[in-house]
């Protein structure tokens, strides 16, 4: 177990390794950058003083040396102009569009995005295991078709349409409140049991509209694997010696079927975090997507390469825990690996 | 023992002729069986699959439309009808006053309600007007190049037809969602045709050479894999350059959407290629003395091509989807560019959901399509194998 934990965390490192490179390259991508850009506009409002104050800050940020460069000091293995200063020392950078450091500017958002994607994980899982459950076992009934039905369309609908249409009608028919993640009036409050309740309360639209299309893939794919085991013989037999139906079902097939279930949160994963962006942008909850979007928009490059980098993260660290749960439950995986 | 056990457990001869061609049922239907080739069996298998028939038939409905967009909308994308913006859907009826006319509509008045600063439209049941039939309207350029009036059906010579209401500027929402089928429906396949060729390239280059090369595309389709696909897509589009013309936007578009999208089938290539390798087939041809070539094209490729195209089908919602939310959050295709994601752009505040719900009509064909090509790329990837 130890000699599996180790080479999948080596793997996990060059992985996120590669990930950066792709990230800053991408976020270089469009030609200038956001100070550039700024000193030519101040330029021609004929705003020589802070033309220069952008200057210093280029060089201090070291946007003018070659990008090789200013990747290695980004992520903090070359000396920059402040010396070893990057991701690995965890220095996030410098927002210039909020002209504070990012750790500042997406502080509490970082927080959120995770809790969003736990509930939403825990959503997948608690829903669509009973729903598969109950279509395998009773395969073509009317529950059957509806789940079925109801998951195709999971699967077909944008979810940021299901957002709007969500969140009106359930403003209109259960009076709870528009977008946001808790009541206005809990803004800047502390943590108290009326604010956690409105947080729950505003978490039910954006779970459920994240969740759905992953619930959808995950009920088709667990009623399959139960289908194929609910014919095996060794389920048949443990009926015939007269075990109980649902100790039978639950001890042996289920458990059977729950491993390609579980590897799946790896693919799941990369889903989630992309439908829980765009659901934020359109249910204006303060996590990354939002602040992401703005970042690439004004090309700021720090902020946006740091979202990037978090949410490819929480992808790669959730395919780790995957991975571990993975081996837990099965041994010929640990043992097996490597080859 | 009894002599009536004995009777029961002797070895029982009919004496009546064998026939073997009636021992199956249908022999002649069998005998054509045996002898189709394995295209053939598909388009058997695929056929019995009757919600995928559905599937494919409606598909080829609204992929038969894509050429003649500008002739089936009764106007043109851009016509603004200035006295009718935010109209709401005018149904089309066939009786007035329990005559039967043939399709028309009731024409509008509109007000001006000066209490909540809103257009109010009431519906004027005493003038039915016809809809025409192939006539004479807005004047187009079919594919931008031959110039026309032709259309389907148009507005009554002195009315209107908003058969799915107008916009913020009283542009019809109709033609505009059958003008937005043209770029909503090539871009999944350009972008398909982009990570088909990518998928197959780097599938059977990790396929066929095996060794280093299958390591690294291995790696890189694992770490392609675990990126979340939207936020780089967002990434990807905020780098396309403002100043390029909307067609290069468009191509910009569709190839960062098969970019990210051809790990899945460069997968499948490999193990496909893997899996087939080892088949007894190819050893035959091997011992034949089958050239290297010719194993592949012949054998290899007509193998696993079926698969590749079911599994092709099956992502192509992925991308039509991709270019919706991207359209959506005004990081994809710009108007003028007119695709379903543009049009779903003007209905991303509550207002629309509220007052003009009829904005966001453009979702049913994304539904739609998307639907069809899932049943009909289940049905395919059922009937790829048609031996099974």
């Amino acid at each position: 177990m130890i000699g599996f934990l180790v080479r999948r965390a080596g793997t996990m490192a060059v992985t996120t390794l590669i990930i950066s490179a792709l990230v800053f390259f991408i976020i270089k991508l469009p030609p200038g950058d956001f100070l550039t850009n700024q000193i030519a506009e101040l330029r021609s409002q004929g705003e020589a003083a802070s033309a220069a104050k952008a200057e210093f800050l280029i060089r201090q940020y070291g946007l003018d040396l070659p990008v090789w460069q200013q990747y290695l000091v980004w992520i903090g293995v070359w000396p920059g102009p402040n010396g070893f200063s990057g991701l690995l020392q965890g220095d996030w950078g410098w927002s210039f569009e909020y002209d504070r450091p990012v750790t500042e500017v997406v502080g509490d958002a970082l927080w959120l995005t995770l809790l969003i994607n736990l509930v939403v994980v825990i959503f997948v899982h608690v829903v669509s295991i009973p729903i598969a459950i109950y279509s395998a076992t009773r395969q073509y009934s009317v529950g059957d078709y509806i789940a079925t039905f109801i998951g195709y369309i999971g699967l077909a609908t944008p979810s940021f349409l299901l957002a709007l249409i969500l969140l009106y009608y359930t403003n209109r028919w259960f009076g709870i409140s528009i977008g946001g993640l808790y009541d206005a009036k809990y803004s800047g409050q502390p943590w108290t049991w009326p604010k956690i309740q409105s947080l729950m309360s505003h978490l039910i639209v954006p779970t459920l509209v994240i969740g759905l299309g992953g619930t959808a893939a995950m009920i088709r794919r667990m009623r399959a694997n139960l289908l194929d085991e609910l014919g095996k013989q060794y389920y048949v037999t443990a009926k015939a010696k007269g075990l109980p139906p649902t100790r039978a079902l639950l001890k042996y097939p289920f458990r059977m079927s729950l491993n390609p279930f579980i590897a799946d949160i790896g693919n799941l994963l990369p889903h989630l975090i992309s439908g829980s962006v765009l659901v934020s942008l359109v249910l204006s909850l303060p996590t990354v997507g939002p602040i992401l979007l703005a970042a690439l928009k004004s090309q700021d490059q720090f902020l946006a390469g740091f979202i990037l980098m978090f949410v490819a993260i929480l992808t790669v660290v959730g395919m780790l825990i995957s991975d571990l749960l993975l081996a837990m439950l099965d041994p010929r995986i640990r043992l097996g690996g490597g080859k | 023992m009894s002599p009536g056990l004995a009777d029961r457990t002797a070895h029982f001869v009919d004496k009546a002729p064998f026939d073997p061609g009636l021992s199956e049922p249908g022999g002649a239907e069998s005998d054509s069986f045996y002898r189709a080739s394995a295209l053939r069996l598909t388009w058997w298998k695929f056929k019995r699959h009757k919600v995928a028939v559905v599937a494919a038939y409606v598909l080829l409905f609204f992929y038969g439309l894509v050429p003649f967009v500008e002739a089936v909308a009764p106007y043109n994308q851009t016509k603004r009808n200035g006295d009718f913006i935010y109209a709401p859907p005018q149904p089309v009826h066939l009786f007035h006053e329990g005559r039967l006319i043939g399709p028309f509509v009731y024409p509008y008045r509109f007000t001006f309600n000066m209490e909540t600063f809103r257009r109010d439209y009431v519906v004027d049941t005493t003038r039915p007007q016809p809809l025409r039939f192939f006539c004479s309207g807005d004047r187009y350029e079919l594919w931008g190049l031959i110039p026309g009036s032709f259309h389907l059906f148009c507005p009554p010579a002195e009315g209107s037809v908003f058969l799915l209401g107008t916009d913020r500027l009283g542009r019809d929402l109709f033609s505009r969602i059958i003008y937005g089928a043209r770029i909503s429906l090539t871009i999944g396949l350009v972008g398909i045709a982009v990570s088909f060729t990518l998928g197959l390239f780097f599938g059977g280059l990790a396929g066929y050479l095996g060794g280093w090369v299958d390591n690294v595309v291995q790696r890189v389709i694992e770490i392609l894999r675990s990126l979340p696909e939207l936020p780089l897509w967002l990434a990807l589009s905020a780098a396309l350059p403002p100043n390029w013309s909307p067609i290069l936007v468009f191509f910009g578009i569709t190839i960062i959407l098969g970019l990210l999208d051809w790990p899945g089938l460069a997968r499948a290539v490999r193990s496909k290629l893997l899996a087939l390798r080892e088949e007894d087939f190819v050893r035959a041809a091997e011992l034949m003395g089958a050239s290297k070539t010719r194993i592949i094209a012949r054998h290899l490729i007509p193998n696993f091509m079926s698969h590749l195209i079911a599994s092709a089908t099956l992502s192509i919602p992925s991308m039509i989807l991709g270019e919706t939310a991207l359209s959506f959050l005004g990081l994809g295709l710009r108007p003028p560019v007119t695709s379903w994601g543009v049009l779903l752009n003007e209905a991303q505040n509550l207002a629309a959901v509220q007052l003009h719900p009829w904005l966001l009509l453009p979702i049913v064909p994304v539904i739609l399509i998307v639907l069809a090509f899932s049943f009909m790329g289940d049905g395919m990837r059922d009937a790829a194998d048609p031996y099974h």
